[in-house]
């Protein structure tokens, strides 16, 4: 704005938008978590878990006879790894994930690994195939091979719907609830509604910010995921904008709803947190929720995070379009309603 | 418009009880067209309860409140659209600028002052792009009231507009109202500084614990004690200061109002009708009982010495 032009009078609706989106942009840490975060947590996932096929079978050799003409079948082929380990430190390494099975020499040899992990039987099978081929024994027959990679298997592909879910409910939750309530105890609602602002109006700018917000988080966050890791969009962009959209107004009712009547700074964080924890851990962010005994299942599946991870699975891994996810946008839509109806009936403006 | 003979404000009876305090107990008031109002008391007498009241935010659990002609609950946002509010402990947003925050206010009004003006009005054109978080004290303050101004308000609320403020800043506020005042508007202000009630305020009511202990314009109520003048004096040595014989003595000479010694007995305050009588008598009962004067100093009665011969306690422990 230049100093010279006169300031003209805007629509209440639009001044207010275009304030809360300053403030918003204004706040760096929110900057950080909002696009920054998710997109390193995506980074260091997407690094951490690369699918098994890409890395080779790394196996160890203890000293002792006979453990040189073993490590040189194992050098030979291409899909093991040798590594060397200090002697004695089979568990550490077993343990710390450097070498997936450690094998000791003798008539037969002894294999040593972890059978509670996967990449350590599947090693153990690995070598003892190679081992046993090179001391003579005939495959009966050999397999015709057809790989088929179906596509968005890898983790990647899975978890980016899951950080976005937890990322629309971390803006939603912190973007109207916490600021809400900052503005309670600097007692600016009160100087507001001592004007005649329209209540309403003031809630639905708080909204619509949070959209626009909305659109640039899916952008970043899903344009990153495309070109970083070639994560799949197999359903409609439109049915991704949708779910996405109805999850944000869902949460951003729970938000409200959990700043209606906190006063301080630490009680709403409180009540977030206790209102969130549950949904990072049960609501299939990071892993399943699948994994979580049948006994849970009826109430995971009614967390509003965990019907939002579900579609925006659904519609990013399966191509599914809303219809095909009606069961969980109706959760979202009864949660979203439901807070704010709710909030909207005890929210206090002082 | 209302009748003009109609008050710009008026309550009768209100009561606002929180537990056991009873906050405000049976206030009544009328602020006229045109005039600024003082509600002067000290910490915790009921102002801000009164005032939030009188501005529709408090709801009163007795009592009748008429704003401009109107009940609250009839058009609130009506009424809203002619009243500017100051509340006492409002901090605006830190990362909007001023500019920007004048303009979000100014949007609620149907009708108003331009921002530029009000920018004007309060001198921080020089500040309008600064974020409200970068602003001193005393700019703040001023902002704050620029905010009730915007929508150019008939009434004007404001609680405490200078706490806190350096002497200039506390000037330069003052100089806005007066000129909000010339324009014809109406200001209900509380304050607790007496030298403000008294350059602002066309009448003040005096309140303690919830009530109104006397209201008047501020030259009336210091008349109204009936001692204009005061004499602060402070003898050298307790035990003589102490003694119940003096005070009776000194309340018997000429002129004399009242003697009030402070709880250490160690200053001693006299309020008198006519210094040239009072004082050279005085010097002299000290002179009799042997005891030395140790300083003197005379001025005269301020809003404070009302309050103090009304209620019998200090208007702030300061
Ligand atoms: N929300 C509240 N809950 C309980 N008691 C309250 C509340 N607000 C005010 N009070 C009490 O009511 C009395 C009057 O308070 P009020 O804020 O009106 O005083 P005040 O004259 O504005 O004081 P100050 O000069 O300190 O601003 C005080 O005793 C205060 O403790
Ligand atoms: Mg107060």
């Amino acid at each position: 704005m230049t100093d010279a032009r006169p300031v003209e009078p805007r629509h209440p609706f639009v001044e207010m938008t275009i304030t809360r989106l300053l403030i918003l942009v204004r706040e760096p840490e929110m900057i950080f978590w909002v696009f920054i975060f998710p997109l390193l947590m995506a980074l260091a996932l997407g690094i951490a878990f690369r699918s098994p096929s890409e890395t080779p079978v790394a196996v160890a050799v203890e000293p002792g006879p006979g453990a040189a003409a073993l490590v040189e079948v194992l050098s030979a082929q291409e899909s093991v790894e040798v590594v060397s380990i200090d002697a004695g430190a089979t568990g550490a390494a077993l343990r710390d994930g450097l070498a997936h099975v450690v094998v000791a020499p003798g008539d037969p040899p002894t294999y040593r690994y972890d059978p509670t992990r996967p990449e350590s039987r599947l090693a153990r099978q690995t070598v003892d195939d190679l081992l046993q081929r090179a001391a003579g024994r005939k495959d009966v027959w050999a397999g015709r091979n057809e790989t088929v990679i179906a596509p968005g298997s890898r983790y990647i592909d899975w978890l980016i719907p899951g950080l976005l879910g937890m990322n629309i409910m971390g803006t939603g939750m912190w973007g109207i609830g916490f600021t809400l309530v900052v503005q309670r105890t600097r007692k600016l609602l009160k100087r507001l509604i001592a004007t005649p602002m329209r209540r309403h109006q003031y809630l639905a700018a708080f909204v619509t910010a949070r959209l626009v917000l909305l659109a640039l988080e899916l952008v970043a966050l899903i344009g990153f995921a495309r070109l970083m890791f070639d994560v799949p969009i197999e359903g409609s962009l439109v049915s991704l904008a949708a779910v996405s959209l109805l999850g944000a107004m869902t949460f951003g009712g729970i938000g409200l709803l959990t700043a209606s009547r906190a006063q301080t700074i630490e009680g709403v964080s409180g009540i977030m947190n206790v209102v969130m924890a549950p949904m990072w851990i049960c609501s299939g962010v990071f892993f399943a929720s699948s994994n979580f005994p049948d006994a849970m299942q009826p109430f995971i599946q009614a967390l509003p995070l965990t019907a939002l991870n579900d579609a925006l699975r659904g519609v990013m891994l399966d191509g599914n379009g809303l219809l095909a996810n009606g069961p969980e946008l109706l959760v979202l839509a009864a949660w979203g309603a439901g807070s704010f109806g709710v909030a909207l009936r005890i929210f206090r403006w002082r | 418009m209302a009748d003009p003979a109609e008050p710009a404000l008026s309550c009768a009876g209100v009561i606002k009880r929180y537990g056991d305090v009873l906050a405000v107990d049976g206030l009544d008031l009328e602020v006229r067209r045109g005039e600024c109002f003082g509600l002067l008391g000290p910490n915790g007498a009921g102002k801000t309860t009164t005032i939030e009241i009188l501005e529709g935010l408090l709801a009163p659990d007795a009592g009748r409140v008429r704003i401009l002609g109107r009940a609250w609950g009839e058009n609130d946002d009506a009424l809203r659209a002619r009243l500017g509010i100051h509340l006492q402990e409002t901090q605006m947003d830190e990362k909007l600028s001023v500019l920007e925050t004048l303009r979000l206010f100014r949007s609620f009004y149907p009708r108003g002052r331009s921002v530029d003006g009000v920018l004007g009005l309060l001198e921080l054109d020089g500040k309008r792009a600064s974020w409200v978080g970068k602003l001193s004290g005393g700019q703040r303050q001023r902002l704050a009231v620029g905010c009730a101004l915007v929508g150019d308000p008939d009434l004007l609320f404001l609680d405490e507009p200078t706490t806190g403020l350096d002497p200039q800043s506390r000037r330069q506020l003052w100089a806005l109202l007066q000129r909000y005042r010339a324009e014809g508007g109406t200001i209900l202000l509380t304050t607790h500084y007496m030298d403000e009630a008294h350059v602002l305020c066309d009448r003040v009511a005096i309140v303690d614990r919830g009530r109104i202990v006397t209201q008047g314009s501020p030259d009336e109520l210091i008349l109204s004690i009936g001692a204009p003048h005061i004499v602060e004096l402070a003898f050298a040595g307790r035990e003589a200061a102490g003694s119940d014989h003096l005070q009776e003595r000194i309340a018997a000479l000429p002129d004399v109002d009242t003697v009030r010694a402070d709880v250490s007995s160690e200053s001693w305050t006299v309020t008198a009708t006519a210094l040239h009588r009072t004082l050279p008598a005085l010097v002299r009962v000290a002179a009799e009982a042997g005891v030395e004067i140790e300083t003197l100093a005379t001025r005269t009665a301020t809003l404070e010495d009302v309050f103090v011969a009304l209620t019998g306690h200090q208007l702030r422990d300061d």
